[in-house]
């Protein structure tokens, strides 16, 4: 019991924060807090996975983010029939095409010797293939955009319920960090940084202006919801009932039937939006608890030690006969493919995919700031972070505006400083951010809760 | 006169402004691998330290230009760089002795130290959107043109103009002395030879007697210098916005990496090499073949490689390729 103390200590004074929130903002903002919260912890948690166990470090977060959103697109929004008709055919075909240049390297690769030869002639299906499917799609993608462009102008998805693309968000983003693996998995740990930062960026790059896919930049809205609607609850008779039921005793209070009645109206509006926000955080503290249990049992396993030794002396694990390529590759894909079911997570919470919205500020750097904020190797410490972090750069502008005030007060109100101040007030949670990091970098390099090793 | 057409319509469309943004390039990338080559990590906050700089200048300029001194065709700025350059020099030490001493005196792997430079980066950039915010701005005075595309077409005749702006032209200048005068420095005094022996092995330059600190500080001052010119002639071609600055960054860092990280001479080539690779890429090259094909030949798309949508990713590409098959880069870096 007394080793979990503190993590127990932790964890309280966070929830005890998120709640006083509650008290003084309003639940509204205390449950969205929450909500982002528990996202962000399962993105702390892929990024955990290959930074504290293995010892991999990916910036690309915000690549494998944006692909589980765009597989809750793909998977929840219903085919757009008639862009099927212009131009699935062309699409099809361009997916085969791609299939059959990447087997036939493959097997150009297995069969001949490694010669200038056989780079031409890869050069050369490379170089035709494109050719070729620039021609296929082209059209394709010209008549698919321009089906009513204003509300579709792209192909759809399969009109599945949404829950389903938090799997599939994880298999593509698990896919697309196969590949990033193979490629780049063998550099030294600063150039594989710089260069899974800038292939997230390609991804965003071709999610943002491919619009026959997700309509780019022009952004997905409406998405279908795995919870009810606030305007269905409102009219439902059990809750409104419920909430008759809460509130009696304010309710009694009021004298006149009429007044009653619209009190109670407003009550009920104002519960639908914290119903639904309630439903999406128990949604998502599932997804939570299940993955901490699979990485906790994976960590203190026979895999998690073999991780830790490759983590730690490279070389003698490869000694010992662990295949390191092959483990590194794993936990790769792994890591990526947890961050993915976070950005389909964060789609299905917000209800919309806007592709402009990525950014690594946001989406690659900050979680890495919870990661290391929290304590890298240990889930709870990354949790942790996860919603220490997020809960700082949410409630940052409203305490830097009451510092400033305070600090300010003697000066007059329309003082120039103070104005200056006051209007940036939103970067100040850089400041706090950066601080923050490089104070626990300093002090307490091993997180808020450092890693423990079991030796048994 | 087709062919003259032809070409006067690349020189305007690709080879000046790639040439411009190449220099741009080519100088963060010099600092990118300055750092990596003696301090030994990759600077995430690079883009933020240049957008430093640049604020400073601008701040300096308004300062000036409201006394009314200017530099006539000149732009304000260039008397502002060298004020801007001290205030940068003296950020970049503090951080040095507050931040990166730290880590480097206890020989932290250059992750931690990567690790470090991402808080430097948040910090700097709150910094700058404090006090000048994230506006786009532009502080540019002066003559814009050198050359105008109507005057080059009634000098010559031509039915392409060919315009010349005066920051290109000062971009590719100040770039030019800079790095002839950082080649020199490196290669022909004692003090660079001996930033390069560092940089080479470190415990051979502690034997022979280099003083590790002064390297250190010698080398936070010219990545300053450099920093800061390149952010101001990045933001007097186009403009100064902090977030476009920290976008940089990426080109910048695949820049460096084609260039061989830690070789400051590649660093120079691979700012061009991703600078003209981005635009060839995605120039529409219709008007180019109207002037050379007769006209049963004429293409009727836009015979364009690349939307310019992709750019970006045009150079990340290009970095991919290089990790690929040469991870030292074209020129074998780590070399000072």
């Amino acid at each position: 019991m007394r080793k979990y103390l503190n993590v127990i200590s932790a964890y309280t004074i966070m929830l005890g924060l998120i709640i006083l929130v509650g008290f003084l903002q309003s639940w509204n903002v205390a449950l969205s807090i929450l909500n982002f919260c528990l996202i962000s912890a399962v993105m702390t948690m892929g990024a955990n996975i290959q930074w504290g166990y293995a010892g991999l470090i990916n910036f690309g977060i915000m690549g494998y983010t944006a692909l589980g959103g765009l597989a809750a697109v793909l998977v929840s929004v219903p085919p757009v029939r008639e862009a099927w008709q212009v131009g699935g055919l062309n699409m099809i075909l361009c997916v085969f095409v791609i299939t059959f240049i990447v087997f036939s390297i493959r097997y150009i690769i297995k069969k001949y010797k490694k010669s200038n030869q056989r780079g031409f002639g890869i050069t050369f299906i490379i170089i035709a293939g494109i050719i070729i499917l620039r021609l296929i799609s082209a059209p394709a993608i010209e008549s698919i955009e321009a089906v009513s462009p204003a509300t579709t102008g792209f192909l759809g998805g399969l009109g599945l319920p949404i829950m389903f693309s938090w799997i599939v968000g994880a298999f593509f983003a698990g896919a697309l960090a196969f590949i990033i693996g193979k490629i780049a998995l063998g550099l030294r740990a600063d150039y594989l940084a710089i260069a899974t930062l800038l292939i997230s960026e390609i991804v965003i790059a071709v999610v943002k202006h491919e619009d026959w896919l997700a309509r780019g930049v022009k952004n997905v809205i409406g998405l279908k919801r795995p919870v009810p609607y606030e305007i269905d609850l409102q009219s439902k008779e059990w809750f409104i009932n419920l909430i008759a039921k809460i509130n009696n005793g304010s309710l009694n209070l009021i004298s006149g039937t009429l007044e009653k009645q619209a009190a109670l109206h407003q009550l009920v509006i104002e519960a639908s939006t914290v119903f639904v926000k309630l439903c999406y955080a128990g949604l998502f503290t599932i997804v939570v608890v299940i993955l901490l249990i699979i990485t906790q049992k994976a960590l203190y396993s026979p895999w998690g030690r073999m991780m830790r030794a490759i983590r730690d002396n490279e070389e003698a694990a490869n000694a010992m006969g662990k295949n390191v390529v092959k483990q590194h590759l794993l936990i790769f894909v792994l890591g990526s493919a947890i961050v993915g079911i976070a950005g389909a997570m964060m789609v299905t919470h917000d209800g919309l995919f806007t592709p402009g919205s990525y950014r690594p500020m946001r989406y690659t750097f900050l979680i890495w700031v919870m990661v290391i904020i929290g304590g890298s190797g240990n889930n709870f410490g990354a949790i942790l972070g996860g919603f220490a972090v997020w809960f700082v750069w949410i409630e940052a502008a409203p305490f830097a505006e009451y510092i400033i005030n305070l600090l300010t007060s003697g000066l007059a109100e329309n003082n120039q400083l103070k104005e200056h101040l006051i209007n940036s007030v939103p970067y100040f949670r850089y400041l706090m951010m950066g601080t923050g990091l490089l104070l626990i970098m300093r002090y307490k390099p091993r997180g808020i809760l450092p890693e423990e090793i079991k030796h048994s | 006169m087709d062919f003259l057409n032809a070409i006067i319509l690349l020189l305007n469309y690709i080879f000046v402004p790639a040439l411009t943004y190449g220099s741009q390039l080519a100088l963060g990338a010099i600092f990118v691998t300055l750092i990596y080559g003696i301090l030994r990590f990759a600077n995430f906050a690079t883009g933020d330290m240049m957008s430093f700089g640049t604020m400073f200048a601008i701040l300096f300029t308004w300062y000036f230009q409201s006394f009314g001194i200017s530099l006539g065709v000149l732009p304000t700025a260039l008397i502002a760089i060298p004020f801007a350059i001290i205030f940068m020099i003296l950020y970049m030490l503090i951080i040095d002795k507050f931040v990166f001493s730290y880590y480097r005196i206890k020989k932290s792997p250059p992750v931690m130290l990567a690790m470090v430079s991402i808080g430097v980066m948040f910090v700097t950039q709150a910094i700058v959107r404090i006090i000048i915010g994230p506006f786009d701005r532009r502080f540019f005075d002066g003559e814009k043109f050198i050359l105008k595309a109507n005057e080059f077409k009634e000098i010559t005749g031509l039915n392409e103009g060919l315009t010349i702006k005066s920051t290109q032209v000062l971009t590719i200048f100040i770039t030019i002395i800079i790095v002839s005068i950082l080649f020199w420095f490196l290669n022909k005094t004692k003090t660079g030879k001996s930033m390069r022996a560092y940089s080479d092995n470190e415990d051979l330059a502690l034997l022979s007697g280099i003083d590790p600190k002064r390297v250190v500080m010698i080398t936070w001052i010219i990545a300053g210098i450099i920093a800061t010119i390149g952010g101001v002639l990045y933001g007097l071609d186009k403009s100064f916005k902090p977030f476009t600055y920290f976008n940089n960054m990426l080109p910048i860092f695949a820049a460096a990496i084609v260039g061989g990280i830690g070789n400051p001479f590649g660093a120079f080539l691979g700012g061009y090499v991703i600078a003209f690779s981005e635009i060839f890429l995605t120039y529409a090259y219709k008007k180019f073949f109207m002037y050379l094909l007769p006209e049963s030949l004429e293409p009727n798309t836009l015979v364009q490689l690349l939307s310019t949508d992709y750019k970006f990713a045009v150079s990340f590409s290009i970095l991919v390729i290089v990790l690929l098959f040469r991870p030292s880069g074209i020129f074998k870096g780590k070399v000072l």
